[in-house]
Protein backbone atom coordinates (compact mmCIF):
# COMPACT_ATOMS: atom_id res chain seq x y z
CA UNK A 1 0.00 0.00 0.00
CA UNK A 2 2.69 2.47 1.02
CA UNK A 3 4.87 1.18 -1.78
CA UNK A 4 2.01 1.77 -4.21
CA UNK A 5 1.61 5.41 -3.22
CA UNK A 6 5.37 5.85 -3.49
CA UNK A 7 5.31 4.42 -7.01
CA UNK A 8 2.38 6.63 -7.96
CA UNK A 9 4.26 9.67 -6.69
CA UNK A 10 7.41 8.80 -8.64
CA UNK A 11 5.44 8.30 -11.85
CA UNK A 12 3.63 11.62 -11.37
CA UNK A 13 6.88 13.44 -10.69
CA UNK A 14 8.51 11.92 -13.72
CA UNK A 15 5.71 13.03 -16.02
CA UNK A 16 6.00 16.59 -14.67
CA UNK A 17 9.68 16.63 -15.57
CA UNK A 18 9.37 16.28 -19.31
CA UNK A 19 12.99 17.02 -20.03
CA UNK A 20 14.36 14.26 -17.88
CA UNK A 21 11.78 11.92 -19.34
CA UNK A 22 13.00 12.85 -22.81
CA UNK A 23 16.63 12.42 -21.81
CA UNK A 24 16.03 8.93 -20.52
CA UNK A 25 13.83 7.79 -23.39
CA UNK A 26 15.03 9.69 -26.44
CA UNK A 27 18.72 10.38 -25.80
CA UNK A 28 19.79 6.71 -26.13
CA UNK A 29 17.88 6.49 -29.43
CA UNK A 30 19.55 9.63 -30.76
CA UNK A 31 23.03 8.42 -29.88
CA UNK A 32 22.45 4.93 -31.27
CA UNK A 33 21.21 6.50 -34.48
CA UNK A 34 24.34 8.67 -34.74
CA UNK A 35 26.61 5.69 -34.14
CA UNK A 36 24.73 3.73 -36.78
CA UNK A 37 25.21 6.57 -39.26
CA UNK A 38 28.94 6.63 -38.64
CA UNK A 39 29.70 2.91 -38.68
CA UNK A 40 27.05 1.57 -40.97
CA UNK A 41 28.28 3.66 -43.91
CA UNK A 42 29.68 2.10 -47.07
CA UNK A 43 33.24 0.82 -47.24
CA UNK A 44 35.91 3.45 -47.48
CA UNK A 45 37.38 4.28 -50.88
CA UNK A 46 41.02 5.19 -50.37
CA UNK A 47 42.43 8.05 -52.41
CA UNK A 48 45.63 7.01 -54.12
CA UNK A 49 48.04 9.13 -56.10
CA UNK A 50 49.66 7.26 -58.99
CA UNK A 51 53.06 8.46 -60.20
CA UNK A 52 53.87 7.01 -63.54
CA UNK A 53 52.54 3.50 -63.01
CA UNK A 54 51.32 1.05 -65.66
CA UNK A 55 47.80 1.65 -66.92
CA UNK A 56 46.68 -1.91 -66.15
CA UNK A 57 47.58 -1.49 -62.49
CA UNK A 58 45.65 1.76 -62.31
CA UNK A 59 42.62 -0.01 -63.78
CA UNK A 60 42.92 -2.78 -61.25
CA UNK A 61 43.25 -0.29 -58.39
CA UNK A 62 40.08 1.42 -59.54
CA UNK A 63 38.31 -1.90 -59.84
CA UNK A 64 39.24 -2.67 -56.25
CA UNK A 65 37.53 0.53 -55.14
CA UNK A 66 40.32 3.08 -55.00
CA UNK A 67 40.05 6.62 -56.22
CA UNK A 68 43.16 7.08 -58.33
CA UNK A 69 44.67 10.36 -59.41
CA UNK A 70 47.70 10.61 -61.62
CA UNK A 71 50.67 12.76 -60.70
CA UNK A 72 53.52 13.68 -62.98
CA UNK A 73 56.23 13.59 -60.33
CA UNK A 74 56.95 12.13 -56.92
CA UNK A 75 57.24 15.61 -55.45
CA UNK A 76 53.77 16.60 -56.62
CA UNK A 77 52.28 13.42 -55.15
CA UNK A 78 54.09 13.90 -51.83
CA UNK A 79 52.85 17.45 -51.69
CA UNK A 80 49.25 16.30 -52.18
CA UNK A 81 49.87 13.66 -49.52
CA UNK A 82 51.07 16.25 -47.01
CA UNK A 83 47.99 18.35 -47.73
CA UNK A 84 45.89 15.27 -46.89
CA UNK A 85 44.36 15.15 -50.35
CA UNK A 86 45.63 11.59 -50.69
CA UNK A 87 45.87 8.57 -48.42
CA UNK A 88 48.82 7.09 -50.29
CA UNK A 89 51.08 7.63 -53.24
CA UNK A 90 52.34 4.74 -55.40
CA UNK A 91 55.31 4.93 -57.69
CA UNK A 92 57.72 2.50 -59.35
CA UNK A 93 61.44 2.63 -59.07
CA UNK A 94 63.43 -0.01 -60.94
CA UNK A 95 60.29 -2.11 -61.28
CA UNK A 96 59.71 -2.16 -57.53
CA UNK A 97 56.51 -0.49 -56.34
CA UNK A 98 56.99 2.16 -53.66
CA UNK A 99 54.05 3.09 -51.47
CA UNK A 100 54.09 6.21 -49.31
CA UNK A 101 51.28 6.37 -46.80
CA UNK A 102 49.81 9.45 -45.19
CA UNK A 103 49.77 7.22 -42.14
CA UNK A 104 48.00 9.21 -39.45
CA UNK A 105 44.92 7.01 -39.55
CA UNK A 106 45.79 3.34 -39.10
CA UNK A 107 42.50 2.06 -40.48
CA UNK A 108 42.92 4.04 -43.70
CA UNK A 109 46.51 2.83 -43.97
CA UNK A 110 45.34 -0.75 -43.56
CA UNK A 111 42.72 -0.31 -46.26
CA UNK A 112 45.35 1.01 -48.66
CA UNK A 113 47.83 -1.75 -47.89
CA UNK A 114 45.24 -4.47 -48.27
CA UNK A 115 44.17 -3.06 -51.58
CA UNK A 116 47.73 -2.60 -52.82
CA UNK A 117 48.60 -6.15 -51.86
CA UNK A 118 45.68 -7.50 -53.86
CA UNK A 119 46.61 -5.48 -56.90
CA UNK A 120 50.40 -5.56 -56.85
CA UNK A 121 51.15 -9.06 -55.60
CA UNK A 122 48.70 -11.00 -57.73
CA UNK A 123 50.63 -11.11 -60.98
CA UNK A 124 53.89 -12.02 -59.26
CA UNK A 125 52.27 -14.81 -57.33
CA UNK A 126 49.50 -16.23 -59.46
CA UNK A 127 47.32 -18.86 -57.96
CA UNK A 128 48.05 -22.34 -59.27
CA UNK A 129 45.20 -23.16 -61.56
CA UNK A 130 44.50 -26.49 -59.92
CA UNK A 131 43.83 -24.89 -56.54
CA UNK A 132 40.19 -23.99 -55.95
CA UNK A 133 39.28 -20.84 -54.03
CA UNK A 134 38.44 -21.75 -50.41
CA UNK A 135 34.86 -22.26 -49.36
CA UNK A 136 34.10 -19.79 -46.60
CA UNK A 137 31.46 -20.41 -43.98
CA UNK A 138 30.42 -18.31 -40.99
CA UNK A 139 29.45 -19.99 -37.75
CA UNK A 140 27.90 -16.73 -36.61
CA UNK A 141 27.48 -13.44 -38.39
CA UNK A 142 27.93 -13.12 -42.13
CA UNK A 143 30.20 -11.63 -44.79
CA UNK A 144 28.25 -8.40 -44.91
CA UNK A 145 28.12 -7.92 -41.17
CA UNK A 146 29.19 -4.37 -40.42
CA UNK A 147 31.21 -3.32 -37.38
CA UNK A 148 28.04 -1.63 -36.12
CA UNK A 149 26.41 -5.06 -35.99
CA UNK A 150 29.32 -6.25 -33.90
CA UNK A 151 29.33 -3.61 -31.22
CA UNK A 152 25.69 -2.51 -31.55
CA UNK A 153 24.53 -4.99 -28.89
CA UNK A 154 27.15 -3.65 -26.50
CA UNK A 155 26.03 -0.10 -27.21
CA UNK A 156 22.43 -1.00 -26.39
CA UNK A 157 23.69 -2.17 -23.03
CA UNK A 158 25.94 0.85 -22.48
CA UNK A 159 23.25 3.43 -23.14
CA UNK A 160 20.52 1.63 -21.26
CA UNK A 161 22.90 1.39 -18.31
CA UNK A 162 24.28 4.90 -18.45
CA UNK A 163 21.05 6.89 -18.60
CA UNK A 164 19.20 4.82 -16.04
CA UNK A 165 22.15 4.96 -13.65
CA UNK A 166 22.40 8.70 -13.87
CA UNK A 167 18.72 9.58 -13.74
CA UNK A 168 17.71 7.16 -11.00
CA UNK A 169 20.81 8.11 -9.01
CA UNK A 170 20.10 11.83 -9.23
CA UNK A 171 16.41 11.35 -8.44
CA UNK A 172 17.24 9.43 -5.29
CA UNK A 173 19.88 11.98 -4.41
CA UNK A 174 17.33 14.77 -4.79
CA UNK A 175 15.21 12.99 -2.24
CA UNK A 176 18.13 13.28 0.15
CA UNK A 177 19.13 16.87 -0.60
CA UNK A 178 15.61 18.31 -0.41
CA UNK A 179 15.04 16.69 2.97
CA UNK A 180 12.10 14.64 1.76
CA UNK A 181 13.92 11.39 2.46
CA UNK A 182 14.39 12.41 6.07
CA UNK A 183 10.74 13.46 6.20
CA UNK A 184 9.70 10.07 4.83
CA UNK A 185 11.69 8.41 7.57
CA UNK A 186 9.45 10.19 10.07
CA UNK A 187 6.51 8.23 8.63
CA UNK A 188 5.98 4.51 9.13
CA UNK A 189 7.44 3.88 5.66
CA UNK A 190 9.92 1.05 6.01
CA UNK A 191 13.36 1.31 4.49
CA UNK A 192 12.85 -1.65 2.18
CA UNK A 193 9.56 -0.12 1.05
CA UNK A 194 11.41 3.01 0.09
CA UNK A 195 13.90 1.04 -2.02
CA UNK A 196 11.19 -1.17 -3.51
CA UNK A 197 9.12 1.88 -4.45
CA UNK A 198 12.03 3.36 -6.32
CA UNK A 199 12.89 0.12 -8.06
CA UNK A 200 9.34 -0.37 -9.30
CA UNK A 201 8.60 3.32 -9.97
CA UNK A 202 11.72 3.87 -12.01
CA UNK A 203 11.49 0.31 -13.24
CA UNK A 204 8.38 1.31 -15.19
CA UNK A 205 10.28 3.94 -17.13
CA UNK A 206 13.27 1.65 -17.43
CA UNK A 207 11.01 -0.92 -19.05
CA UNK A 208 9.65 1.64 -21.54
CA UNK A 209 13.21 2.70 -22.30
CA UNK A 210 14.40 -0.88 -22.76
CA UNK A 211 11.52 -1.65 -25.15
CA UNK A 212 12.16 1.49 -27.18
CA UNK A 213 15.90 0.96 -27.44
CA UNK A 214 15.47 -2.67 -28.47
CA UNK A 215 12.79 -1.87 -31.03
CA UNK A 216 14.72 1.09 -32.43
CA UNK A 217 17.99 -0.82 -32.78
CA UNK A 218 16.47 -3.77 -34.56
CA UNK A 219 13.44 -2.30 -36.29
CA UNK A 220 14.73 1.08 -37.36
CA UNK A 221 18.52 0.85 -37.44
CA UNK A 222 18.42 -2.69 -38.75
CA UNK A 223 20.99 -4.03 -36.30
CA UNK A 224 21.76 -7.70 -36.79
CA UNK A 225 19.24 -9.71 -34.81
CA UNK A 226 19.40 -13.48 -34.95
CA UNK A 227 17.79 -14.34 -31.64
CA UNK A 228 14.46 -13.85 -29.94
CA UNK A 229 13.34 -10.30 -29.40
CA UNK A 230 11.99 -11.31 -26.02
CA UNK A 231 15.46 -12.28 -24.81
CA UNK A 232 16.86 -8.99 -26.00
CA UNK A 233 14.19 -7.22 -23.92
CA UNK A 234 14.86 -9.40 -20.92
CA UNK A 235 18.60 -8.74 -20.94
CA UNK A 236 18.18 -5.00 -21.48
CA UNK A 237 15.65 -4.81 -18.68
CA UNK A 238 17.77 -6.72 -16.19
CA UNK A 239 20.83 -4.67 -17.08
CA UNK A 240 18.85 -1.44 -16.56
CA UNK A 241 17.65 -2.82 -13.25
CA UNK A 242 21.26 -3.24 -12.16
CA UNK A 243 21.95 0.34 -13.24
CA UNK A 244 18.89 1.54 -11.33
CA UNK A 245 19.82 -0.20 -8.10
CA UNK A 246 23.49 0.74 -8.38
CA UNK A 247 22.64 4.38 -9.12
CA UNK A 248 20.31 4.71 -6.15
CA UNK A 249 22.83 2.97 -3.92
CA UNK A 250 25.75 5.17 -4.97
CA UNK A 251 23.70 8.32 -4.51
CA UNK A 252 24.18 7.65 -0.79
CA UNK A 253 27.82 8.54 -1.29
CA UNK A 254 27.21 11.78 -3.14
CA UNK A 255 26.24 15.08 -1.59
CA UNK A 256 25.22 16.85 -4.76
CA UNK A 257 24.35 16.26 -8.38
CA UNK A 258 27.88 17.33 -9.20
CA UNK A 259 29.31 14.57 -7.05
CA UNK A 260 26.91 12.12 -8.68
CA UNK A 261 28.42 13.08 -12.04
CA UNK A 262 31.82 12.16 -10.63
CA UNK A 263 30.74 8.54 -10.61
CA UNK A 264 30.66 8.56 -14.41
CA UNK A 265 34.45 8.22 -14.88
CA UNK A 266 34.68 5.81 -11.96
CA UNK A 267 31.69 3.56 -12.52
CA UNK A 268 30.60 3.96 -16.13
CA UNK A 269 33.73 4.51 -18.21
CA UNK A 270 35.73 1.48 -16.95
CA UNK A 271 32.70 -0.69 -17.61
CA UNK A 272 32.58 0.52 -21.20
CA UNK A 273 36.22 -0.47 -21.65
CA UNK A 274 35.59 -3.92 -20.25
CA UNK A 275 32.23 -4.45 -21.90
CA UNK A 276 33.65 -5.98 -25.05
CA UNK A 277 33.55 -2.82 -27.12
CA UNK A 278 37.33 -3.07 -27.15
CA UNK A 279 39.30 -6.25 -27.05
CA UNK A 280 40.87 -6.88 -23.66
CA UNK A 281 42.77 -9.97 -24.82
CA UNK A 282 46.13 -8.16 -24.62
CA UNK A 283 45.56 -7.06 -21.06
CA UNK A 284 47.28 -8.74 -18.12
CA UNK A 285 45.13 -11.71 -17.09
CA UNK A 286 44.50 -10.44 -13.56
CA UNK A 287 43.31 -7.13 -14.94
CA UNK A 288 41.06 -8.85 -17.42
CA UNK A 289 39.32 -10.46 -14.49
CA UNK A 290 38.18 -7.03 -13.37
CA UNK A 291 35.40 -7.39 -15.90
CA UNK A 292 33.87 -10.03 -13.68
CA UNK A 293 32.64 -7.42 -11.23
CA UNK A 294 31.13 -5.23 -13.91
CA UNK A 295 27.43 -5.57 -14.69
CA UNK A 296 27.87 -4.26 -18.20
CA UNK A 297 30.22 -7.12 -19.06
CA UNK A 298 27.51 -9.68 -18.36
CA UNK A 299 24.84 -7.62 -20.08
CA UNK A 300 26.94 -7.12 -23.20
CA UNK A 301 27.89 -10.79 -23.31
CA UNK A 302 24.25 -11.84 -23.17
CA UNK A 303 23.21 -9.24 -25.73
CA UNK A 304 25.85 -10.45 -28.21
CA UNK A 305 24.84 -14.03 -27.66
CA UNK A 306 21.24 -13.20 -28.44
CA UNK A 307 21.65 -10.72 -31.26
CA UNK A 308 24.71 -11.95 -33.17
CA UNK A 309 24.84 -15.63 -32.28
CA UNK A 310 21.08 -16.09 -32.09
CA UNK A 311 21.33 -18.08 -28.88
CA UNK A 312 18.50 -18.81 -26.54
CA UNK A 313 17.82 -18.85 -22.84
CA UNK A 314 20.26 -21.68 -22.16
CA UNK A 315 23.19 -19.54 -23.26
CA UNK A 316 22.23 -16.37 -21.42
CA UNK A 317 20.81 -17.55 -18.13
CA UNK A 318 24.14 -17.43 -16.26
CA UNK A 319 24.52 -13.78 -17.29
CA UNK A 320 20.94 -13.04 -16.30
CA UNK A 321 21.46 -14.67 -12.92
CA UNK A 322 24.53 -12.54 -12.24
CA UNK A 323 22.66 -9.36 -13.19
CA UNK A 324 19.72 -10.31 -11.01
CA UNK A 325 21.99 -11.17 -8.10
CA UNK A 326 23.84 -7.87 -8.44
CA UNK A 327 20.54 -5.95 -8.43
CA UNK A 328 19.44 -7.74 -5.28
CA UNK A 329 22.74 -7.08 -3.56
CA UNK A 330 22.63 -3.39 -4.48
CA UNK A 331 19.06 -3.18 -3.18
CA UNK A 332 19.97 -4.84 0.10
CA UNK A 333 22.95 -2.52 0.51
CA UNK A 334 20.72 0.46 -0.17
CA UNK A 335 18.24 -0.63 2.48
CA UNK A 336 21.22 -0.79 4.81
CA UNK A 337 22.58 2.59 3.68
CA UNK A 338 19.25 4.20 4.56
CA UNK A 339 20.05 3.48 8.19
CA UNK A 340 21.79 6.80 8.07
CA UNK A 341 18.34 8.37 8.13
CA UNK A 342 16.57 6.06 10.51
CA UNK A 343 17.97 3.17 12.43
CA UNK A 344 14.86 1.03 12.23
CA UNK B 1 -5.10 7.12 15.84
CA UNK B 2 -6.22 7.82 19.37
CA UNK B 3 -6.89 5.18 21.92
CA UNK B 4 -3.97 2.81 21.47
CA UNK B 5 -3.58 0.93 24.68
CA UNK B 6 0.04 1.67 25.27
CA UNK B 7 -0.60 5.37 24.79
CA UNK B 8 -3.10 5.45 27.61
CA UNK B 9 -0.62 4.09 30.07
CA UNK B 10 2.03 6.78 30.00
CA UNK B 11 1.00 9.62 27.76
CA UNK B 12 3.46 12.30 26.81
CA UNK B 13 7.19 12.19 26.16
CA UNK B 14 9.98 11.17 28.48
CA UNK B 15 13.65 11.81 27.81
CA UNK B 16 16.01 10.21 30.31
CA UNK B 17 19.73 11.01 30.52
CA UNK B 18 20.13 11.29 26.79
CA UNK B 19 23.48 11.94 25.12
CA UNK B 20 23.94 12.23 21.40
CA UNK B 21 27.31 12.22 19.72
CA UNK B 22 28.11 12.53 16.03
CA UNK B 23 31.56 11.03 15.82
CA UNK B 24 33.48 12.85 18.53
CA UNK B 25 31.22 15.88 18.58
CA UNK B 26 28.81 15.81 21.47
CA UNK B 27 25.58 17.50 20.42
CA UNK B 28 23.33 16.65 23.35
CA UNK B 29 24.63 16.22 26.89
CA UNK B 30 22.65 14.41 29.55
CA UNK B 31 19.19 15.69 28.67
CA UNK B 32 16.40 14.65 30.99
CA UNK B 33 12.96 16.12 30.50
CA UNK B 34 9.31 15.29 30.32
CA UNK B 35 6.53 16.57 28.15
CA UNK B 36 3.21 15.96 29.85
CA UNK B 37 0.11 14.92 28.02
CA UNK B 38 -1.84 17.75 26.41
CA UNK B 39 0.71 20.45 27.04
CA UNK B 40 2.44 22.65 24.54
CA UNK B 41 6.10 22.28 25.34
CA UNK B 42 8.52 24.69 23.73
CA UNK B 43 12.22 24.05 23.23
CA UNK B 44 13.85 27.44 23.23
CA UNK B 45 17.40 27.92 22.13
CA UNK B 46 19.67 29.47 19.53
CA UNK B 47 20.41 27.67 16.29
CA UNK B 48 23.06 25.03 16.76
CA UNK B 49 22.00 24.40 20.35
CA UNK B 50 20.79 20.86 19.60
CA UNK B 51 17.03 21.46 19.38
CA UNK B 52 16.57 19.71 16.07
CA UNK B 53 18.73 16.76 17.13
CA UNK B 54 16.66 16.31 20.29
CA UNK B 55 13.46 16.54 18.31
CA UNK B 56 14.69 13.91 15.85
CA UNK B 57 15.52 11.54 18.68
CA UNK B 58 11.98 11.92 19.97
CA UNK B 59 10.51 11.49 16.50
CA UNK B 60 12.38 8.20 16.22
CA UNK B 61 14.61 9.22 13.34
CA UNK B 62 17.82 8.78 15.30
CA UNK B 63 19.01 6.77 18.26
CA UNK B 64 20.50 8.37 21.35
CA UNK B 65 24.14 7.47 22.05
CA UNK B 66 23.18 7.02 25.69
CA UNK B 67 19.92 7.20 27.59
CA UNK B 68 16.32 6.49 26.71
CA UNK B 69 13.47 8.21 24.93
CA UNK B 70 9.86 7.20 25.52
CA UNK B 71 6.85 8.41 23.57
CA UNK B 72 3.51 7.41 25.08
CA UNK B 73 5.35 4.85 27.12
CA UNK B 74 7.01 3.23 24.11
CA UNK B 75 10.78 3.19 23.84
CA UNK B 76 11.92 5.04 20.73
CA UNK B 77 12.84 4.49 17.98
CA UNK B 78 9.77 2.40 17.25
CA UNK B 79 8.26 2.09 13.81
CA UNK B 80 4.66 1.55 14.90
CA UNK B 81 4.82 4.60 17.10
CA UNK B 82 5.48 6.76 14.05
CA UNK B 83 1.80 6.46 13.18
CA UNK B 84 1.01 8.38 16.37
CA UNK B 85 3.52 11.13 15.77
CA UNK B 86 3.05 14.09 13.49
CA UNK B 87 6.37 15.60 12.47
CA UNK B 88 7.07 18.86 10.76
CA UNK B 89 10.69 19.27 9.76
CA UNK B 90 12.63 22.49 9.90
CA UNK B 91 13.09 22.56 6.15
CA UNK B 92 10.00 22.06 4.06
CA UNK B 93 10.27 18.57 2.72
CA UNK B 94 7.84 18.78 -0.18
CA UNK B 95 7.89 17.57 -3.77
CA UNK B 96 8.07 20.75 -5.77
CA UNK B 97 6.94 19.22 -9.09
CA UNK B 98 3.72 18.00 -7.51
CA UNK B 99 0.68 20.00 -6.49
CA UNK B 100 -0.22 20.59 -2.87
CA UNK B 101 -3.04 18.09 -3.17
CA UNK B 102 -0.72 15.43 -4.55
CA UNK B 103 1.75 16.05 -1.73
CA UNK B 104 -1.02 15.74 0.84
CA UNK B 105 -2.41 12.59 -0.76
CA UNK B 106 1.02 10.99 -0.82
CA UNK B 107 1.82 11.63 2.82
CA UNK B 108 -1.74 10.68 3.80
CA UNK B 109 -1.27 7.31 2.13
CA UNK B 110 2.00 6.76 3.98
CA UNK B 111 0.29 7.15 7.34
CA UNK B 112 -2.49 4.83 6.25
CA UNK B 113 -5.29 7.23 5.32
CA UNK B 114 -7.35 6.18 2.34
CA UNK B 115 -10.54 6.83 0.46
CA UNK B 116 -13.17 9.06 2.00
CA UNK B 117 -11.27 9.55 5.27
CA UNK B 118 -8.25 10.79 3.40
CA UNK B 119 -10.34 13.22 1.38
CA UNK B 120 -12.05 14.55 4.45
CA UNK B 121 -8.84 14.97 6.43
CA UNK B 122 -7.15 16.76 3.54
CA UNK B 123 -10.09 19.16 3.40
CA UNK B 124 -9.96 19.78 7.12
CA UNK B 125 -6.25 20.42 7.43
CA UNK B 126 -6.05 22.64 4.37
CA UNK B 127 -8.94 24.73 5.67
CA UNK B 128 -7.03 25.03 8.89
CA UNK B 129 -3.87 26.39 7.31
CA UNK B 130 -5.79 28.47 4.81
CA UNK B 131 -4.60 26.73 1.67
CA UNK B 132 -7.89 25.34 0.40
CA UNK B 133 -7.82 27.60 -2.66
CA UNK B 134 -4.30 26.75 -3.69
CA UNK B 135 -4.41 22.97 -3.70
CA UNK B 136 -4.11 22.57 -7.45
CA UNK B 137 -0.94 24.63 -7.69
CA UNK B 138 2.46 22.98 -7.91
CA UNK B 139 4.63 23.58 -4.84
CA UNK B 140 7.24 25.26 -7.03
CA UNK B 141 4.89 28.26 -7.20
CA UNK B 142 4.36 28.40 -3.43
CA UNK B 143 5.86 31.08 -1.20
CA UNK B 144 7.95 30.16 1.83
CA UNK B 145 5.05 30.77 4.19
CA UNK B 146 2.68 28.66 2.12
CA UNK B 147 5.14 25.77 2.15
CA UNK B 148 5.43 26.07 5.92
CA UNK B 149 1.67 25.89 6.24
CA UNK B 150 1.44 22.91 3.96
CA UNK B 151 4.11 21.12 6.00
CA UNK B 152 2.05 21.77 9.09
CA UNK B 153 -1.07 20.47 7.36
CA UNK B 154 0.78 17.27 6.44
CA UNK B 155 1.91 16.80 10.05
CA UNK B 156 -1.72 17.10 11.20
CA UNK B 157 -3.23 14.74 8.61
CA UNK B 158 -3.52 11.62 10.73
CA UNK B 159 -4.63 13.35 13.95
CA UNK B 160 -1.43 12.34 15.74
CA UNK B 161 -1.53 12.28 19.50
CA UNK B 162 2.00 13.62 19.59
CA UNK B 163 2.79 16.59 17.41
CA UNK B 164 6.44 17.53 16.90
CA UNK B 165 7.03 20.84 15.15
CA UNK B 166 10.50 22.09 14.30
CA UNK B 167 10.32 25.89 13.96
CA UNK B 168 6.71 25.82 12.79
CA UNK B 169 5.96 29.50 12.27
CA UNK B 170 9.07 30.75 10.45
CA UNK B 171 8.02 32.91 7.53
CA UNK B 172 4.34 32.96 8.43
CA UNK B 173 2.63 36.32 8.70
CA UNK B 174 1.33 37.48 12.13
CA UNK B 175 -2.36 36.99 11.32
CA UNK B 176 -1.88 33.43 10.22
CA UNK B 177 0.58 32.78 13.01
CA UNK B 178 -2.12 33.73 15.49
CA UNK B 179 -4.63 31.39 13.87
CA UNK B 180 -2.09 28.57 13.89
CA UNK B 181 -1.42 29.16 17.58
CA UNK B 182 -5.17 29.15 18.25
CA UNK B 183 -5.35 25.82 16.49
CA UNK B 184 -2.39 24.43 18.44
CA UNK B 185 -4.23 25.35 21.66
CA UNK B 186 -7.38 23.66 20.38
CA UNK B 187 -5.40 20.56 19.55
CA UNK B 188 -3.76 20.46 22.96
CA UNK B 189 -7.10 20.92 24.68
CA UNK B 190 -8.56 18.04 22.71
CA UNK B 191 -5.75 15.78 23.83
CA UNK B 192 -2.75 16.32 21.57
CA UNK B 193 0.68 16.64 23.13
CA UNK B 194 2.71 19.23 21.29
CA UNK B 195 6.46 19.67 21.28
CA UNK B 196 7.80 22.56 19.27
CA UNK B 197 11.11 24.31 18.85
CA UNK B 198 11.52 28.02 18.49
CA UNK B 199 14.08 30.74 18.82
CA UNK B 200 11.45 33.50 18.92
CA UNK B 201 10.92 34.71 22.48
CA UNK B 202 7.35 35.96 22.15
CA UNK B 203 6.35 32.63 20.71
CA UNK B 204 7.98 30.87 23.63
CA UNK B 205 5.72 32.88 25.97
CA UNK B 206 2.71 31.07 24.53
CA UNK B 207 3.89 27.59 25.51
CA UNK B 208 2.56 25.80 28.57
CA UNK B 209 6.10 24.99 29.57
CA UNK B 210 9.50 25.71 28.18
CA UNK B 211 12.81 23.98 28.03
CA UNK B 212 15.78 26.25 27.48
CA UNK B 213 18.58 24.57 25.61
CA UNK B 214 22.07 25.84 25.00
CA UNK B 215 25.17 24.03 23.72
CA UNK B 216 23.40 20.70 23.99
CA UNK B 217 22.44 21.14 27.62
CA UNK B 218 19.02 21.74 29.03
CA UNK B 219 19.62 24.78 31.22
CA UNK B 220 16.12 25.35 32.56
CA UNK B 221 12.62 23.88 32.42
CA UNK B 222 9.36 25.46 33.58
CA UNK B 223 6.38 27.60 32.69
CA UNK B 224 7.40 30.91 31.07
CA UNK B 225 6.32 32.95 34.08
CA UNK B 226 8.09 30.66 36.55
CA UNK B 227 11.28 30.89 34.56
CA UNK B 228 11.19 34.68 34.49
CA UNK B 229 10.34 34.85 38.17
CA UNK B 230 13.03 32.58 39.46
CA UNK B 231 15.59 34.27 37.25
CA UNK B 232 14.37 37.60 38.51
CA UNK B 233 14.15 39.00 35.02
CA UNK B 234 11.52 40.88 33.04
CA UNK B 235 11.74 38.95 29.82
CA UNK B 236 12.45 35.40 28.69
CA UNK B 237 15.46 36.71 26.85
CA UNK B 238 16.97 37.95 30.10
CA UNK B 239 16.01 34.73 31.83
CA UNK B 240 17.78 32.77 29.12
CA UNK B 241 20.95 34.78 29.72
CA UNK B 242 20.72 34.19 33.45
CA UNK B 243 20.27 30.44 33.10
CA UNK B 244 22.94 30.32 30.47
CA UNK B 245 25.34 31.75 33.05
CA UNK B 246 26.05 34.81 30.94
CA UNK B 247 24.31 37.19 33.37
CA UNK B 248 24.12 36.83 37.13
Amino acid sequence: MRVRSLILRIVRQFFRDKRTLALMILAPLLILWLVALIFNGNTYHPKIGAVDIPRQIVTRLVNQGAVVESYSSNAAALNALSLQKLDAAISFADGVPHITLEGSNPSKSKTVLLLAQKVLLQPANPMPSQMQPPVIRYLYGSANMSSFDNFGPVLIGVFAFFFVFLIAGIAFLKERTTGTLERLMATPLRRWEMVAGYVVGYGIFTMIQACLIAWFSVGVLGMMMNGQFLYLLLVTLLLSMTALTLGTLLSAFANSEFQMMQFIPIVIVPQIFFSGLFSVDNMAPWMRRLSEIMPLYYGADALRNVMIRGKGFLAIWPDLCVLLAMSLVFMALNVFALRKYRKI
Amino acid sequence: MHGEQTSQLQPGIKVIHVDKKFGKVSVLKDITMEVKANEIFGLLGPSGSGKTTLVKLIAGMAEPSNGEVYVSGVRMPNLNMLNNIGYMAQSDALYSELTALENLAFFAALVGLNGAVRKQRIEEVTQLVNLANFLKRPIATYSGGMKRRLSLAIALLHRPEILILDEPTVGIDPVLRKSIWDELRNLSQSGTTILLTTHVMDEAEKCTRLGMIRDGRLIAVGAPDELKQSAGSQSLEDAFLVYGGVRK
